[in-house]
């Protein structure tokens, strides 16, 4: 076997955003004929690698080596001429037009300046049919399932003659038969010398295909390993950030034993999403959603609060069921969100601190009965003062805060109307270290006030030190349910590894 | 099978040959090459702009200045040959260029500072229309031997039609922007945009450029709708053309394409001129009928064609999930 | 260690955000287009110096200031409503054929009919809020487009207003209904009162109540609105029938002071001033901030304009040329690429940028 070659190299690549250090000195070796899995839990920094080397953001500092060379690329377009072609998990095709068009588009084949439709309708014949394809290609790409979709975005690099293709979570939507298909076309590939960089957060993937891994976490590359020769607890391990040993059994916060249920979800299932759900949580108690991305934590949570409406299975909350159309149903019963995507979801960026955390309070109290400004400014005032909001004014538009303290304010949103069950998705991704300490303690704080709450994280440590039982999920299902003496990190990362 | 992306298309051509059939049966000499020709001829410069529009829309912009620019290229070739002298079509050669000028300008507020096309264009319906009045506020006569050569030039049809001037400068653009759409790469580019701009953007389209073209595009096809419509009156007047920019849009949407851009074909909007057409014909000959059931017609076609598209796209997007779902 | 380090981070960030121009903007917004409105009045006054002096005569005042305040009485109604629609992120362009159905439906009310002029009025009103419901729900139920949704209305309305007209340029002989359009009352013509009376109701109902803020939140960002408990949809239904009111309302206007209803031309292009209107008052066309205030200096500085040019002894047909290049003007003032252009130009970055 010969040494294969360098391709691509990064060396000490670092992204700044204002306020965000999103890369910090990220080192990537990529060679000939190699599929390398990145991997990294959400906010690691892999999109805004992936970004970075394939010239959609520019890097803040580093070098880049293409084929030995240093260049950077200002554009896609650019790097694509180069050679590095990448496939994002949203289908960055175009629907609208048919699938030869998409897999030639800018490259069509002309006579006298005009398109043959007839021979770029063969030539994308041919090209699929190297992955196993028969579609019609004059056909809209809009009238394909993902999967193809998918796969014909990954033809389309090929067909670009790239020498690296980076597949940006290619898995995400395909069912177990579709994913061979796209590990099959990835093997042909890897034998002609493609290099390919592979993103996915399914771990047993990333060991059927993978030669190579890089793991990175909080922006930074934690190590460049063998897959071979990594077991996946310490995979887990590099990802999740604690060495398992370091871990010691922290007490569950004690809850009183003999607590009412307060929410219970019997069974429930969201169309094309989580199915079989069952859990309960009691009143004044905390209970944690561990598993990976994308392993259903953020459904569930969205279910309970009415955004997804239930396809099966019912909610109980207080002795009642709830037939949840839209999240204000949630919020008259008593539930309220923190929700993980705080930019589109949470925060309503241009007003104020002070609106935005009077909002919900003021929406429960409805559009006639105007909170008086001087009790807006109080409430403001004391949860800026309470939660340590880091603002010189509450009148300031709350998207010139940074990500800890726009969380704090959601938070502050909540506390307002005092609700019996707080969901908090992710309530630490994307925070500074200060604030995120402070985040946990309130969050402890709020429990022990007797206040129910449901949380998920990626950060086992933190659900184990305040949660009394964690539920792990796996591929949309509930794998097991941990408590007591078993609820600990490392037990986790053996539920959320092996169901 | 028969794809849906074409169902509008025969909806608006079953309806066109519907009315025309009930016209025909009704009234005599509506089914006639008579009436056929006249509504080429009589509606040439609606299907002009009608065109430029189509692109723009499918692009996913719009185009609000197109009504104003006939009134400015007609204002502006009248006074030219009237006033100066010029020969038509020097005038036409000076007036081409402006309008390109005018377009690039617009596409470049739209690309490169971001403005919403509704509201850009809508500033430059305002500067057409300004610059027209300015130019002239009466309506400006045209006496040259060219108009009357224009006017005489064409052949007639069997039974009574007459393909003029008119006509066939809108038949030879028509067939220019059908091969511009569908065989050449500006064409696939403006398909693109309007699909998705991002998407269009990481796969190379050079956005810029074919933003810009496509306002061009639009500004110089209504210059010569302006051109054409001198030759329907033998004047120029800074008043002419108020709301056709309506007129196009809504014969854009019966003709099956998609305001949020992305689908359609240029047929299908001439197939929309000519329904419109027809309903003002029907309206004519019925004698009994008020003009203003064209509009509220035309309103509830609008209505319907809107909801058709709704309820497909809705359609394909449930298809594409069952099929992912359903695959293997 | 690391903690109070990146405690006392977040709080030079905080200090320094204080500094940043994002805070000084709430009173800037106002700054500049009074600015422009002074401006123009100032030209005028250079042009003309009686421009500023007002005569009463028959309990009345008369004079040039006067006369921009009534003729913008139309159009800053329908501001007033576009206003709403705008920080939805919506857009109406059904107003103008809107004041043509209501000027129609009360024109025939008070020729056919012995209906007291109240219930002519409310007939009127009613109209303009259906035809607002109808937009809103197109928009906010069938998530049609705005601009398409409204264009249905903009086509099919003036049909429907020369449909009850019957093609006929209705005019009829009802002094009291006339008084809405022609009357004045404490001096000042009425409908600068009923503009001041709109104005004054609305800030009311939206500054009074959290209609506004609401609006504003659902304008600024739908999907955490809803997160948070506000029912996006039916604020979205609210803003359009509130623009269907407005709309009636000056169709009424423009419908009295001419003693008819002309379905053709009654608030024709009217919507393209409104909606300028509220552009050249800064309001962001993708939704977000309102403020009514602006939107009415706006139609003024629109009105202004026109009298300008006049006074200036600049033929009228200047007129839509000098307000097409101002159009330009405000519109690339409010691309951020423009300004940061502009400011490289002039070497006048602002303070603190480098921060």
């Amino acid at each position: 076997m010969t040494t294969p070659s360098l391709v691509l190299e990064l060396k000490q690549v670092c992204k700044h955003f204002p306020g965000v250090k999103a890369l910090q000195d990220v080192d990537l070796r990529l060679f000939a004929g190699e599929v390398h899995a990145l991997l990294g839990e959400n906010g690691a920094g892999k999109s805004t690698l992936v970004k970075v080397m394939t010239g959609a953001l520019a890097k803040s500092s580093g070098d880049i080596y293409f084929n030995g060379q240093n260049c950077s690329f200002a554009s896609p377009a650019a790097a694509q001429q180069a050679g590095i072609s990448t496939v994002y998990q949203e289908v960055n095709l175009l629907p609208n037009l048919s699938v030869a068009q998409n897999l030639f588009l800018g490259h069509e084949p002309r006579r006298f300046g005009l398109i043959q439709h007839q021979k770029m309708q063969q030539q994308a014949q041919q090209l699929l049919l190297r992955f196993k394809l028969n579609i019609d290609v004059s056909a809209p790409l809009a009238q394909y399932s993902v999967a193809v979709q998918q796969l014909i975005a990954i033809a389309r690099g090929v067909a670009m003659s790239a020498k690296v293709l980076v597949l940006d979570e290619p898995t995400a939507s395909l069912d177990s038969s579709e994913v061979q298909m796209l590990f099959d076309v990835m093997r042909q590939l890897r034998e002609q010398g493609v290099a390919i960089v592979f993103i996915t957060h399914f771990l047993d993937q990333v060991y059927q295909i993978s030669d190579r891994i890089t793991v990175l976490r909080n922006g930074s590359k934690v190590g460049e390993y063998l897959a071979a020769d990594l077991p996946r607890a310490r995979l887990i391990e590099a990802m999740l950030g604690k060495e398992l040993q370091q871990l010691t059994h922290q007490a569950a916060t004690t809850t009183p034993a003999v607590a009412e249920p307060l929410l219970v979800l019997n069974n429930i299932a969201v169309k094309g999403s989580i199915s079989g759900i069952s859990l309960t949580v009691a009143q004044g108690q905390a209970v944690g959603l561990a598993g990976l991305l994308g392993s259903g934590r953020t459904e569930v949570c969205r279910a309970v609060y009415g955004v997804d409406v239930l396809s099966q299975g019912e909610i109980q909350f207080g002795g009642k069921t709830l037939r949840l159309q839209q999240p204000a149903d949630a919020i008259k019963a008593g539930i309220a969100l923190c929700p993980e995507e705080r930019k589109t979801e949470g925060i309503i960026g241009p007003l104020s601190i002070r609106e935005n955390i009077m909002l919900a309070r003021q929406a429960r109290r409805g559009w006639w009965r105007y909170l008086p400004v001087k009790q807006q400014q109080q409430l403001a005032a004391f949860y800026i003062d309470k939660l340590h909001i880091a603002t010189p004014d509450a009148d300031k538009p709350i998207e010139q805060l940074s990500g800890g303290n726009q969380q704090k304010v959601i938070l502050a949103r909540w506390l307002a109307i005092n609700p019996q069950l707080l969901i908090l998705d992710e309530p630490t991704r994307g925070i500074d270290i200060g604030a995120h300490a402070e985040i946990l303690l309130l969050i402890k704080s709020l429990c022990q006030q007797g206040m129910s709450l449901l949380v998920t994280s990626s950060e086992l440590e933190e659900l184990v030190a305040f949660a009394a039982k964690v539920v792990v999920l796996r591929d949309w299902q509930k794998v097991t349910e941990l408590s007591g003496d078993t609820m600990t990190a490392p037990h986790i990362m053996q539920a959320i590894a092996e169901g | 099978m028969m794809s849906v992306r074409y169902l509008p298309l025969w909806i608006t051509a079953a309806l066109l040959c519907l009315l025309f059939g009930i016209g025909g049966w009704q009234f005599d000499g509506f089914a006639s090459l008579a009436v056929v020709s006249n509504l080429f001829s009589d509606n040439a410069f609606l299907l002009i702009v009608a065109l430029g529009m189509t692109l723009v829309i499918i692009s996913g912009g719009i185009d609000l200045s197109v009504g104003a620019v006939i009134a400015l290229s007609g204002v502006a070739v009248s006074l030219l040959i009237s006033q100066y002298q010029w020969h038509p079509l020097l005038a036409f050669a000076l007036i081409l260029p402006v309008a390109a000028l005018f377009g690039a300008l617009m596409g470049v507020l739209i690309h490169v500072y971001k403005l919403q096309p509704f509201i850009v264009t809508l500033a430059g319906m305002f500067l057409a229309r300004g610059l027209a009045t300015t130019l002239s506020e009466e309506s400006v006569a045209i006496d040259h031997s060219f108009y009357d050569a224009i006017a005489e030039f064409g052949f007639v049809l069997p039974g009574g039609g007459w393909v003029g001037a008119s006509t066939m400068i809108f038949i030879v653009l028509l067939l220019l922007v059908i091969v511009l759409m569908h065989y050449s790469r500006f064409g696939t580019y403006v398909y693109a945009l309007g699909g998705n701009s991002q998407s269009a953007e990481l796969m190379g389209v050079p956005v810029a450029r074919t933003t810009i073209a496509i306002y061009v595009l639009s500004s110089v096809l209504a210059a010569l709708a302006g051109i054409v419509f001198t030759f329907y009156t033998f004047s120029g007047y800074a008043l002419a053309g108020v709301g056709m920019e309506l007129d196009a849009i809504a014969a854009v949407v019966i003709g099956g394409t998609l305001l949020t851009g992305g689908s359609g074909f240029v047929i299908g909007t001439v197939l929309g001129v000519l329904l419109m057409g027809v309903i003002q014909t029907y309206i004519i000959f019925d004698g009994s009928l008020s003009s203003w059931w064209t509009k509220i017609v035309i309103g509830l076609l609008l209505f319907g064609f809107i909801v058709l598209q709704k309820v497909l796209s809705r359609r394909t997007a449930l298809t594409t999930a069952a099929g992912g779902t359903a695959h293997g | 260690m690391k903690q109070t380090q990146s405690c006392a981070d977040s709080l030079q960030q905080a200090r320094l955000a204080r500094y940043s121009p994002g805070s000084i903007k709430t009173s800037a917004r106002y700054l500049w287009p009074l600015a422009a409105l002074m401006l123009l009045l100032a030209v005028n006054l250079v042009l003309d110096a009686s421009f500023f002096q007002l005569s009463f005569q028959d309990g009345r005042l008369y004079g040039s200031l006067i006369d921009i305040l009534n003729r913008s009485a139309p159009v800053a109604l329908l501001a007033i409503g576009m206003s709403l629609v705008i920080a939805t992120g919506g857009i109406d362009l059904s107003v103008g054929a809107v004041m043509a159905i209501a000027g129609a439906v009360c024109a025939n009310l008070l020729l056919q009919t012995e209906l007291p002029l109240v219930l002519v009025i409310a007939a009127g009103l009613a109209t303009g809020i259906a035809a607002g419901l109808i937009n809103g729900i197109l928009v906010s139920y069938l998530k049609i487009q705005p601009i398409v949704a409204t264009l249905l209305l903009m086509v099919a309305g003036r049909g429907v207003a020369q449909l009850i007209n019957q093609g006929q340029i209705v005019t009829f002989q009802r002094p009291d209904f006339a008084w809405l359009g022609t009357g004045s009352w404490l001096g000042l013509p009425l409908p600068i009162w009923l503009v001041i009376g709109m104005f004054a109701l609305s800030q009311l109902l939206l500054r009074r109540t959290a209609l506004g803020l609401f609006i504003e939140a659902v304008g600024c960002n739908a999907t955490a609105s809803r997160y948070l408990g506000i029912n996006d949809k039916a604020i979205k239904l609210f803003v359009y029938a509130f623009a269907g009111f407005c709309a009636a309302l000056a169709g009424m206007i423009s419908a009295a002071d001419i003693q008819g209803s002309d379905a053709n031309n009654a608030g024709l292009w009217l919507e393209l001033d409104a909606i300028l209107a509220v552009v050249i008052g800064g309001a962001v066309l993708s939704g977000g901030r309102f403020s009514l205030l602006l939107s009415v200096i706006g139609v003024l500085i629109i009105q202004s304009l026109s009298t300008t040019i006049i006074v200036s002894g600049l033929p009228a047909k200047f007129n839509l040329l000098i307000k097409a290049l101002v159009v330009l003007l405000v519109l690339l003032l409010q691309s951020d690429k423009f300004r940061r252009q502009l400011s490289s130009w002039l070497r006048l970055r602002p303070q603190g940028a480098e921060l």
